[in-house]
């Protein structure tokens, strides 16, 4: 019998903070700078010179811990973690180390419908390194310092996720919940929101850990998925052989799909961590710690609940609109403005706005249709004044222009036609013209029915309500 | 406890400091001797004593999230020995 394995992971994901300012520094955190334009003395680590932390950066931190029930602590402190790289000018990065911001957490996944809770050991704050750039200088490295110094939230979860989809089903509950904290913009291009996989496997049914290998940097989602699904296969494969697997960092290459070594983890781990002598001990008073719980946003899956209960929504479509804060809020403002039933809108919302940005690759922020351009819509849908088939038409003129529902209902004439007495005069002319249609349906066949709808709907330009026109052909059909 | 002339060598790479091979056994004398004090100092029952991160009994102070640098990579770079493109030249760190 073969061997089942059970496969074991750990995820360390680092989310830069949305500050202004960097975490020790006054100098700015703006993504795409010229080079080092924005690398002070202190990011340079210049002698001399002392980090004074920042409090937003400290703040946002608390925030994430009461978003995850965590445990913040009251006086925690920052550790030098010593390595030698030139992007690290000072020789050291400074991180925490003992005395962690945040404690223990949990964040609740969904994966095939269960509900999973997911421990999160920790997350402490620390600076993040400057870029190397190793083409084109000569055989020389150039160095650009202007990322050195920025915020960054190191957060580690505990060894509970059993596959690849449960981790990527953690990593993206975890960018949701940062996004909708404000403490991180997400992007993963950018380096917003970069993570590191720690995986083993193990035969099914052993209490002890297999020996970890360690994926560093996976910039997307598809990538960790594929990225540990490989590694499993290789750690399975590597035992199966009768070898070990070694404990070491290794680098995945998505044009590949495969991880190689990276170094040997020994000399690397060899950190000699010691309080920073410049920065004195953290504390967080329950006063500061109370002001930022007042200012925590509607948690996602809170608000998940109340759109289920507030506007009667399915589970998927809940889940879809709450992904979110932005979607969210702007599904809020359509329902508000427009008065109409919320499942309209909620329809309108996953279906046609959420398939034309995805077409357009764009983000609700960059909609080109707002929320109240598409509330005046799905009023004049709700008072019959036009039929669903013609609002999509008025949408498309919504989203290539600048002109609101009733404008372009205006001038398209494409108010429905609500004078009974023309609709019934257009059925009559209908019936007349296709005998052919007519004598099948009498005779049994439903689906000429449509053909003579199809008819009329031609003949109104789209314009009679399509309910009533099967009303009306059927009644007279039976006559 | 004692350091061997490896230890001493070990550290010396982490720390990338070059240290002359004569010098290396004095050296191990020294740290040994530093770490014995420690050991000693370890013998003291600290029961209650919290552990302490900083000698000074104070606490950081922190600093509003405000942009207070500007740009001064010219005044920088005239002291590094080799810049282009705005970026800080070093020996290649990768094959």
């Amino acid at each position: 019998m073969t061997t089942q394995w059970e496969t074991v992971i750990g995820l360390e994901i680092h989310t830069q903070l949305a500050t202004q300012s960097k975490i020790f520094s006054g100098a700015s955190t703006a993504y795409g700078a010229e080079p080092n334009t924005q690398a002070c003395a202190v990011d340079l680590g210049l002698p001399g010179v002392l980090p004074v932390l920042n409090e937003q950066a400290v703040r946002m931190a608390v925030t994430f811990g009461l978003a995850i029930d965590a445990h913040i602590a009251p006086h925690s402190v920052f550790a030098r973690k010593n390595y030698f790289y030139p992007d690290l000018p000072k020789g050291y990065q400074i991180s925490q180390m003992d005395l962690p911001i945040v404690g223990n957490g949990h964040l609740d996944i969904e994966v095939d419908g269960e509900t999973k809770r997911i421990g999160i050991t920790r997350a402490h704050l620390e600076e993040d390194a400057g870029k190397s750039l190793h083409e084109s200088y000569h055989g020389m490295t150039g160095i650009d310092l202007n990322r050195a110094g920025t915020p960054l939230l190191e957060i580690v979860s505990e060894p509970d996720m059993r596959s690849a989809k449960e981790a990527v089903a953690y990593m993206r509950k975890l960018h949701e919940l940062v996004r909708y904290l404000e403490i991180c913009d997400g992007n993963m291009q950018e380096g917003s929101f970069r993570c590191d996989a720690n995986v083993s496997v193990r035969p099914k049914g052993q209490a002890e850990f297999g020996t970890r290998a360690e994926i560093k940097n996976i910039n997307s989602f598809k990538f960790v998925e594929k990225a540990i699904n490989h590694e499993i296969e290789r750690q399975i494969e590597v035992i199966e052989n009768g070898g070990k697997v070694v404990q070491e960092t290794r680098l995945y290459d998505a044009n590949k799909d495969e991880t190689r070594s990276m170094r040997s983890k020994e000399e690397a781990n060899d950190y000699r961590y010691f309080p920073d002598p410049d920065l004195l001990p953290v504390v967080i008073s329950d006063e500061f710690k109370a002001q930022v719980k007042a200012t925590l946003p509607e948690l996602p899956h809170a608000k998940k609940q109340r759109f289920i209960e507030q506007y009667g929504q399915d589970d998927e479509s809940a889940t879809t609109l709450t992904s979110s804060r932005e979607l969210a809020d702007f599904y809020e403002a359509v329902v508000k403005n427009s008065g109409v039933d919320a499942k309209l809108a909620s329809n309108w919302m996953t279906g046609d706005v959420l398939g034309a940005l995805n077409k357009a690759g764009l983000e609700i922020s960059q909609s080109p249709v707002s929320a109240e351009r598409l509330a005046g819509l799905l009023k004049r849908i709700a008072d019959n004044t036009i039929s669903g088939r013609t609002a999509k038409q008025v949408f498309d003129k919504l989203w290539n222009g600048t002109a609101t529902a009733d404008e372009i209902i205006e001038q398209e004439g494409l108010k429905q036609i609500t004078d009974t007495g023309a609709i019934e005069a257009i059925v009559d002319k209908v019936i007349a013209a296709n005998p052919g249609p007519v004598e099948q349906y009498r005779s049994g066949k439903d689906k000429a029915l449509m053909a003579l709808v199809g008819q009329i709907m031609k003949e109104t330009q789209g314009k009679a309500n399509p309910g009533e026109v099967n009303k009306m052909l059927i009644e007279k059909l039976k006559g | 406890m004692s350091l061997t002339a490896n230890d001493v060598k070990k550290i010396a790479h982490l720390a990338r400091l070059g240290i002359d091979d004569q010098d290396v056994e004095s050296y191990a004398n020294d740290l040994s001797g530093m770490l014995d004090l420690m050991t000693q100092m370890s013998e003291l029952n600290t029961d209650n004593v919290s552990p302490m991160a900083h000698p000074l009994d104070q606490i950081q102070r922190l600093r509003p999230d405000v942009v207070t640098e500007h740009n001064q990579r010219e005044h920088f770079q005239a002291i590094a020995p080799q810049v282009e493109d705005g970026l800080y030249l070093v020996p290649k760190v990768i094959e």
